[in-house]
């Protein structure tokens, strides 16, 4: 009930916060949108690193170290600290550069300009709807799962500690319904109060509570179980290489191909949003040198507390998104630190839905409703059509959530990255390949949702799934996404050149 | 060779460093916790910080956001 208690305090801080940066709000669409340009470099920082850091990062990492062992961390930590830079650096930049000077809020919107291609834009928004949707997904069931993990009862060898609410529900357990509707109202009250503005002073708050948080279970944990080398002789040795063995372990042509899976973040329409919310190009310095230490920061004690739970009987045959929090509850006691830790989590999870609802609205807003709209809307009804429009996707990612909460979300974010990562050949070309044209452009992306769809379906619609013993689907697809871009482009002719003019 | 050449080449290395395969059976323990191929990573981790710090100073792009803010704001972006 304590811990309960510290994460509905966590949540209300958080309102407060997000409701006080509304008295910022300049009322405007374009300030809901993209905060009119005004965020600077540390605030980019903590939004662009909160949005990339989803509960993947602390559960997620935790989870699949104690199923893979060390191999976590080089499989999507330190490639990410390089390639999720270099998007930053060579895809972001160039896209804040393109967005402040054409005006533009949505990718879309300089896709259709870039290709010349009005309908290039109905093409793309239901593919990076459908892509969205299972990374919200990942975020609800994330949370729904750890606040039901905190609240159900425990039996312990001293006996049952009963769970938190016993006269409400069964087991005491906060169930994933309501845990669910707390999670979307929170975020949706404070992007509704103040849009981008308030999403980047929310993430801003539950980075740095995320980051601290996960430092505090570190050290709490590595004390519980006598200090860090003895944390680490107990665990799997098994755990500490990454030779294959069994469900442990990654094949070298694993880890080499992976290295595609973080070149998602230069397609992510909610990065691309955080990006044209920066006040100069200056405001990426930070965020390109301190996002791979930051990963660092929150990656390291995850990655360990995964390997060292494999040495902790109680946690034997743990299910992977379970392993942070149930670490927490059999090892530290204190229900208030037990509520902070829990917090942390919700906040990494909470500092990504924001962006995703709000990139949502927006593109639905700007690339659908007021594209070659001939009525003139007022920005009160923009704001509203953007805010009914998120709320449709909440309420069918709330009750998808419901219906999927048995999967594993970790599996099913992994095929939205995939699928982010393979339209990468579209804006690397249209950003750097005057040449690049609409029919390249409808070759790339149709190319990539046709593998993206086979191989999904091969997988058992989420699963874990690997080519010639191996190789990420992603890696296939990026392939497959460039050879259309390329061959489609070298086959048609030449963009005109006022569109190269105005782009190069 | 300009600096764009160098420090393309110097990722490329860096990617070829990130598969350190030489460590992947290597059990040993770095300061009695932390092991080796964990600990190979979390450096990683900060040389990829350095070198992007490096990259910021040699090949910073100033005309970038000149050229960005020589536009004119247009309320309806997509527009063609």
């Amino acid at each position: 009930m304590i811990s309960v208690v510290v994460i509905a305090i966590y949540l209300g801080l958080l309102l407060t916060l997000a409701l006080f940066s509304k008295t910022l709000f300049r009322g405007t669409s374009k300030d809901y949108f993209v905060a009119s340009h005004s965020i600077g470099p540390f605030m980019l920082l903590m939004s662009v690193f909160g949005t990339t850091m989803t509960a993947f990062a602390l559960v997620g990492s935790t989870g699949k170290a104690f199923g893979g062992g060390i191999g976590t961390y080089g499989l999507m930590a330190s490639s990410s600290g390089l390639i999720h830079a270099a998007c930053f650096l060579l895809i972001g930049m160039k896209l804040w550069a393109i967005g402040k000077r054409y005006g533009y809020v949505t990718q879309i919107q300089y896709f259709r300009a870039r290709f010349e291609s009005k309908a290039f834009g109905y093409l793309l928004f239901p593919i990076l709807v459908l892509l969205v949707i299972p990374y919200l997904l990942i975020g609800i069931i994330g949370a729904a799962k750890t606040i039901y993990g905190v609240s159900v009862t425990k039996v312990t060898p001293k006996g049952e500690i009963p769970g938190a609410f016993p006269d409400f529900f069964e087991n005491g357990a906060i169930p994933p319904w309501l845990t669910g509707i707390v999670i979307c109202g929170v975020v949706l009250t404070y992007i509704f109060a103040g849009g981008s503005r308030a999403a980047a002073w929310a993430n801003t708050f539950q980075t740095i509570v995320f980051m601290i948080m996960g430092i505090l279970a570190f050290y709490l944990i590595s004390n519980e179980l006598g200090g860090v080398a003895a944390a680490m002789e107990k665990a799997s040795d098994a755990h500490k290489v990454r030779t294959v063995d069994g469900e442990v372990g990654f094949s070298q042509l694993t880890f080499l191909t992976y290295m595609f899976i973080p070149l998602s973040v230069g397609m992510f329409p909610h990065l691309f949003q955080h990006w044209l919310t920066a006040k100069s190009a200056k405001s990426f310095k930070l965020t390109v040198v301190a996002h791979p230490i930051c990963i660092a920061i929150v990656w390291v004690p995850c990655v360990l507390i995964g390997i060292w739970a494999t040495g902790v009987p109680q946690l034997n045959g743990a299910p992977a998104g379970a392993v942070l929090a149930k670490t927490v509850a059999v090892l530290i006691k204190n229900p208030v630190i037990v509520g902070l830790v829990t917090a942390g989590i919700l906040a990494a999870i909470m500092s990504s839905l924001d962006s995703q609802f709000l990139c949502l609205g927006t593109m639905f807003t700007n690339d659908i409703v007021l594209h070659n709209s001939k009525k003139e809307y007022s920005d009160k009804q923009i704001l509203f059509m953007a805010r009914a429009f998120i709320v449709a996707i909440v309420v069918l990612t709330y009750i998808l959530s419901l219906v999927l909460y048995k999967k594993n979300v970790f599996d099913l974010a992994i095929w939205s990255f995939s699928g982010f990562a393979a339209l990468t050949p579209l804006v690397i070309a249209s950003l750097y390949w005057k040449r690049a044209t609409k029919t390249g452009a409808y070759a790339c992306v149709i190319g990539v949702f046709i593998s993206w769809v086979t191989f999904f379906t091969m997988s058992g619609f989420g699963g874990e799934y690997f080519l010639l013993g191996g190789i990420v689907p992603a890696a296939a697809m990026w392939f497959i996404g460039a050879g259309g871009m390329v061959i489609g482009s070298l086959l048609s002719q030449p963009p005109s050149k006022e569109t190269v003019s105005k782009f190069f | 060779m300009n600096k764009k050449g160098i420090i393309l080449i110097v990722f490329l290395i860096l990617v070829v460093l990130h598969q350190d395969f030489w460590n992947w059976d290597n059990a040993n323990l770095v300061f009695g916790f932390m092991p080796v191929g964990l600990f190979y990573h979390a450096c990683y981790s900060l040389v990829a910080a350095g070198f992007w710090a490096i990259v910021m100073k040699v090949a910073w792009p100033t005309e970038l956001e000149e050229w960005a803010e020589g536009g004119t704001d247009s309320s309806k972006g997509g527009d063609q």
